[in-house]
C-alpha cells in the first residue's frame, strides 16, 4: 500500500501546543490517508493523546495547522471534527454513565420522526452495531453498568455509527482482551477495506505490528521516525520509542528459597456472588501470578481479602499469625495492600494535586498537623523513583498522561510500607520502557522479601514475571502451574476449564 | 480549550487566581462602599455589633463547610438551632428551683445544648450514611421536624427563659475579653480550629477526598461513612454552640427562631469558594463570605440608598456571581 501521491486526508503541520508555560508538542507533522491505519506510538507523555486531540478538533493547537484534504481548517469545537467526519475515541471514557448504550450511541444525532424520537430505529440501528463489534449488552442497558471493556465496545460501536472518514482511537485496547482486541481489528480492518483512514496508539507493540500499515514514533513531543509497519520490528519500535534497548523486558527469576517464610496463608476465602472457597499461600520473595478471563473473580478475590468489599474467609493467616480483615484498615495495619485496577474510578483523585493523592492513603505517618514539607519531600523521591513525568509539579492529576496517572498511583500505594503487595494489572497504560522499570522494580522487591501477587491479564506480562500462577475460572481457583510449565498453553488450559489438574506442559 | 493563554503574567510572583481573589476583593469593596457612605460605618460600635451578629451565623457555616465537602448538605441547622434553644430554655426554667440561679444552671444549660446538638448531628449522619438516604431528602425531612417541635414545645407562642436568669446569663453574650465580646471570641477560636482540621489535619483531607470521590477515598483507606457522619456532628455541636451564645441574646426562643440560618450558612460557604458539589473547601473563604452577608445587610441599614427589604435579592444576586467566579477560574486550570 503506497499512497505517498495521494493528498491525505487528514495531516498536522508543524504543531505546537502549550498549556500554560509548558509546551507539550514542539512542531509535530503527521499524515492520514484514506484507507489506511496508522499506528501512534511512543512513551508515557510524549505527547500522543494531546496530538490526536488536535487532530479531532478536541484542542486547538497553539499554533500550526490541521489540513482536512489538504486546507487548513481551524475546529471551533469538537462538533466541526465530526461534521468534517473525524471521530476521536478517547483514552478516558467519553460516555454518559446515567444515559443507556442507544442514547449514547445516538448522543447529539437522535433520530426523529416528526417532532418526536425514533427510538424502535435508533434501537435497531445500535443493536447492529453491536453485533458488529460481537458485543453482548443489551441497547437499553445503563452505561453505568457496563464493564470496562463493554464501555469500550459501546465506544467502537458509537463510531461505526457515525461513519467516519477518520476514526482516531486513543489506546483502545488497554482494557480489552485480546478476543475482544481481535474483534476489535476485524472492524479496523473492514474500515481500511472501505477507506476510512484509522489512527490509534497502543502500548501492546504486538498489536501495532498486527494491524498497523505505518508507525509514526513520537519523543518528547515530536516524531521522530515514521516508516513502514513491515519493516520495523517490535525491537525497534521499542527502541525508537525509549532511546535504548529493551529487549530484556522481564527480569531473570532468580528461584525461591526453600526455605523462605510464608507470608500471607489464605483459607477459604469467599465473596459473595463473585469468589468462592478461594484458598492461596504467598511465601516472602515470590511472585505469584492471578491469572484467568476477565471476569473469572480475580479482582473481586482480592478486594475481598483486603476488605475493600464484603467478604468472609475460614481463616487468613499474615506472617504465621491469624488475622480478621472487615475494612481497607485492618489490611493496611497488617502491611497488606492492593493496587487497583482501575486508577481512573478508584485509584486517584483526578481534580486534586499529586501531593495530596500521594499520601492519601497514608497521612497517619505525616502526623497529627500534616507536615506538608514532609510530603514534598516524598513527592520528590516518588518522582524520581517512579519516573514520573508531570511537566509541572502543581499540576492536576487529572491532566497527567495515563502511564503518569498509573506510575503515580503505584508510588501512592508504595507510600503505606506494605510487606504484601497485590497488584492488579499494574502496566495498564505504560509505555514498553517504563514496564520494564516497573517489572524490575517488582521483582526487586520480591528480593528484598516482600510477597507480591500479580493479577494481569496479559498473558506474557504473568508468564515473564511469575514464580508461580493461579488461574481462576468462574470465581474458583481452577489450577496452578510452577515453574517451567509456567506457559501460555497450561494457563489457557485451566483458565478455560479443559485441564483436569495437570501440571506439566 | 482556549488557545489564547500565551502572554499571561507567570514570571516572578504570581497572581492568586480570581476564585481565591474574588470573595477578598468583593469583602474590601463592601467595607470601602460603607465607610464612604455612612461615617458611623467604621465604628467600634457597629464593627463589633456586625461580628457579633455574624457570629451564630458563622459557627455554623464552619461546620456546613465541612459537611458540603465532604459531598453532603445540612438544610435542617436553622431549624435545629431553634429546637436546641427552645430545649435549652426549658430545661433551665425547669432546673430553677431545684439549682437557683447561678454558674450551674448555665452550665447545664450549655450541655444540654452541646449534646442536643450532637444527637441531631448524628441522626441526620446516620440517617445518611448507614441508611444510605439521600442528605437533601434526610435534612429536609428533619428541618420539618424540629421546626414543628419548637412550635409544639412553646405551644405556638414563645418560650421565655426565667427573667431572673435572663439577667444573669446576658453577659455571654453583651460582655467579653477587652472589649471583644464573647460571640466573637467563640467565632474565633471556631475559625481557627475549623482552619486548622480543614488544611493541617487528616480530617480535612478524608474529607475532601470523600467529596471529590467517595470510591478513591474508599481505596485508599479512608473511612468514607464515618468521615461523613463527623461532620454532621460536628456541624450539629456547633449548632449548639452557636445557640448558647444566642439565647442569652434574646432570651427566648419561637417558630420563627433560626428562620432562613440553613441557607445563609450554605450561602456563606459557597461565596467563600467552597464547591457546592463537594471535594474542595476553605474554611477562611467561609468567614469572607459570612462578613459579606452581614455587611451588605449592615450597609443597607445604615444608608437609604436602596431599601433593606432588597437585602435578599442583593444577596441572590452575590450568591450568583460568587458561583460563576469559581466556574471561571477553574475553567482556566
Ligand atoms: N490539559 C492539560 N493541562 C496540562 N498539561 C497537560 C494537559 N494535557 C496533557 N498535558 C501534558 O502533556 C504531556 C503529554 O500528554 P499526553 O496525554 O499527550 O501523553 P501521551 O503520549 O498520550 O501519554 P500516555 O501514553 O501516558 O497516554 C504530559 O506531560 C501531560 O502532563
Ligand atoms: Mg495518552
Amino acid at each position: 500500500m503506497t499512497q505517498t501521491d495521494r493528498t491525505p486526508v487528514l495531516s498536522l503541520r508543524d504543531v505546537h501546543k502549550s498549556f500554560g508555560p509548558v509546551e507539550v508538542l514542539h512542531g509535530v507533522d503527521l499524515d492520514l490517508h484514506a484507507g489506511e491505519v496508522l499506528a501512534l506510538i511512543g512513551e508515557n507523555g510524549a505527547g500522543k493523546s494531546t496530538a490526536m486531540k488536535c487532530l479531532a478538533g478536541y484542542q486547538a493547537p497553539t499554533s500550526g495547522e490541521v489540513r482536512v484534504d489538504g486546507t487548513p481548517v481551524r475546529f471551533s469545537s469538537l462538533h466541526d471534527g465530526e461534521l468534517a467526519g473525524i471521530v476521536l475515541i478517547h483514552q478516558e471514557f467519553n460516555l454518559a454513565e446515567q444515559l443507556t448504550v442507544e442514547q449514547n450511541v445516538f448522543l447529539g444525532r437522535e433520530l426523529r420522526r416528526g417532532p418526536l424520537l425514533d427510538r424502535a430505529e435508533m434501537r435497531r440501528r445500535t443493536a447492529d452495531y453491536l453485533a458488529r463489534v460481537k458485543c453482548d449488552v443489551d441497547p437499553g442497558a445503563r452505561v453505568a453498568s457496563l464493564s470496562n471493556s463493554q464501555k469500550q465496545m459501546v465506544e467502537i460501536a458509537k463510531a461505526l455509527g457515525r461513519d467516519a472518514r477518520v476514526l482516531v482511537m486513543d489506546e483502545p485496547t488497554a482494557v480489552l482482551t485480546r478476543r475482544e482486541a481481535d474483534i476489535l481489528f476485524e472492524q479496523v480492518d473492514a474500515l481500511r477495506a472501505e477507506g476510512t483512514a484509522v489512527l490509534f496508539t497502543s502500548h501492546k507493540l504486538g498489536e501495532v505490528k498486527q494491524i498497523a500499515d505505518r508507525v509514526a514514533v513520537m519523543r518528547d513531543g515530536e516524531v521522530v521516525r515514521t516508516g513502514d509497519a513491515a519493516r520495523m520490528s517490535e525491537d525497534e519500535m521499542a527502541t525508537a520509542m525509549v532511546g535504548r534497548d529493551v529487549s530484556d523486558l522481564y527480569p531473570a527469576k532468580p528461584g525461591l528459597a526453600a526455605d523462605a517464610p510464608i507470608l500471607l496463608r489464605v483459607e477459604g476465602l469467599d465473596v459473595p456472588g463473585q469468589a468462592h472457597g478461594i484458598d492461596l499461600q504467598l511465601r516472602a520473595g515470590e511472585i505469584l501470578g492471578l491469572a484467568g478471563l476477565v471476569g473469572s473473580g480475580r479482582t473481586e478475590a482480592m478486594e475481598g481479602l483486603c476488605g475493600l468489599r464484603p467478604a468472609r474467609a475460614r481463616r487468613i493467616e499474615i506472617g504465621g499469625e491469624e488475622v480478621r480483615i472487615r475494612k481497607p484498615a485492618d489490611a493496611l495495619d497488617k502491611g497488606l495492600v492492593y493496587l487497583t485496577e482501575d486508577r481512573k474510578l478508584k485509584g486517584l483523585l483526578l481534580g486534586k494535586g499529586m501531593r495530596e493523592n500521594l499520601t492519601l492513603a497514608s497521612l497517619a505517618r505525616y502526623g497529627t498537623f500534616i507536615d506538608r514539607d514532609a510530603e514534598d519531600v516524598a513527592l520528590t523521591e516518588a518522582i524520581r523513583e517512579f519516573d514520573i513525568r508531570a511537566g509541572r509539579r502543581d499540576a492536576l492529576v487529572g491532566n497527567l498522561s495515563g502511564g503518569n496517572q498509573q506510575k503515580l498511583l503505584l508510588a501512592k500505594v508504595m507510600q503505606s510500607g506494605p510487606r504484601i503487595l497485590i497488584v492488579d494489572e499494574p502496566t495498564r497504560g505504560i509505555d514498553i520502557g517504563t514496564k520494564q522499570q516497573i517489572y524490575a522494580y517488582l521483582r526487586r522487591l520480591a528480593a528484598e522479601g516482600y510477597g507480591i501477587v500479580l493479577v494481569s491479564s496479559e498473558m506474557q506480562e504473568i508468564i515473564g514475571l511469575s514464580d508461580r500462577v493461579l488461574v481462576m475460572r468462574q470465581g474458583r481457583i481452577a489450577g496452578e502451574v510452577t515453574g517451567e510449565a509456567i506457559g501460555e498453553d497450561a494457563i489457557v488450559r485451566h483458565a478455560m476449564g479443559v485441564a483436569a489438574r495437570v501440571e506439566a506442559a | 480549550m482556549t488557545s489564547t493563554t500565551e502572554g499571561a503574567p507567570t514570571r516572578g510572583w504570581k497572581l492568586p487566581p480570581m476564585g481565591v481573589l474574588g470573595p477578598i476583593l468583593a469583602l474590601i469593596a463592601l467595607i470601602v462602599l460603607g465607610a464612604a457612605m455612612n461615617p458611623s460605618f467604621l465604628a467600634y460600635a457597629n464593627i463589633t455589633n456586625v461580628l457579633a451578629r455574624s457570629a451564630f451565623i458563622g459557627i455554623i457555616a464552619v461546620g456546613m463547610t465541612f459537611v458540603i465537602t465532604a459531598g453532603g448538605l445540612d438544610l435542617s441547622v436553622g431549624s435545629m438551632a431553634a429546637f436546641i434553644a427552645g430545649l435549652m430554655i426549658l430545661v433551665m426554667n425547669a432546673a430553677l428551683p431545684t439549682l437557683g440561679v447561678g454558674v450551674p444552671i448555665i452550665l447545664l444549660g450549655m450541655a444540654v445544648a452541646l449534646v442536643a446538638g450532637l444527637l441531631a448531628g448524628l441522626l441526620n449522619g446516620f440517617l445518611i450514611t448507614t441508611l444510605g438516604i439521600e442528605a437533601f431528602i434526610v435534612t429536609l425531612g428533619t428541618m420539618g421536624i424540629y421546626r414543628s417541635l419548637v412550635t409544639w414545645l412553646a405551644d405556638g407562642g414563645t418560650l421565655s427563659l426565667d427573667f431572673g436568669l435572663r439577667t444573669f446569663y446576658r453577659p455571654v453574650y453583651f460582655d467579653g475579653i477587652l472589649g471583644v465580646s464573647w460571640p466573637i471570641i467563640v467565632f474565633a477560636l471556631v475559625v481557627i480550629a475549623g482552619e486548622v482540621l480543614m488544611g493541617r489535619m487528616r480530617f480535612g483531607r478524608h474529607c475532601a477526598a470523600t467529596g471529590s470521590n467517595e470510591q478513591v477515598a474508599h481505596y485508599s483507606n479512608v473511612d468514607v461513612n464515618r468521615t461523613r457522619l463527623a461532620t454532621y456532628a460536628m456541624l450539629g455541636v456547633l449548632v449548639g454552640v452557636a445557640t448558647i451564645m444566642y439565647v442569652p441574646r434574646l432570651g427566648s426562643a419561637s417558630a420563627s427562631t433560626g428562620v432562613l440560618w440553613e441557607l445563609e450558612a450554605i450561602a456563606a460557604v459557597i461565596i467563600g469558594g467552597t464547591v457546592l458539589k463537594g471535594g474542595f473547601g476553605r474554611v477562611w473563604g467561609t468567614v469572607i463570605g459570612v462578613l459579606i452577608l452581614s455587611l451588605i445587610d449592615n450597609i443597607l441599614n445604615l444608608t437609604d440608598l436602596v431599601s433593606p427589604y432588597l437585602n435578599g435579592a442583593i444577596q441572590g444576586v452575590i450568591i450568583i456571581l460568587a458561583v460563576i467566579l469559581q466556574r471561571e477560574s477553574r475553567a482556566k486550570d
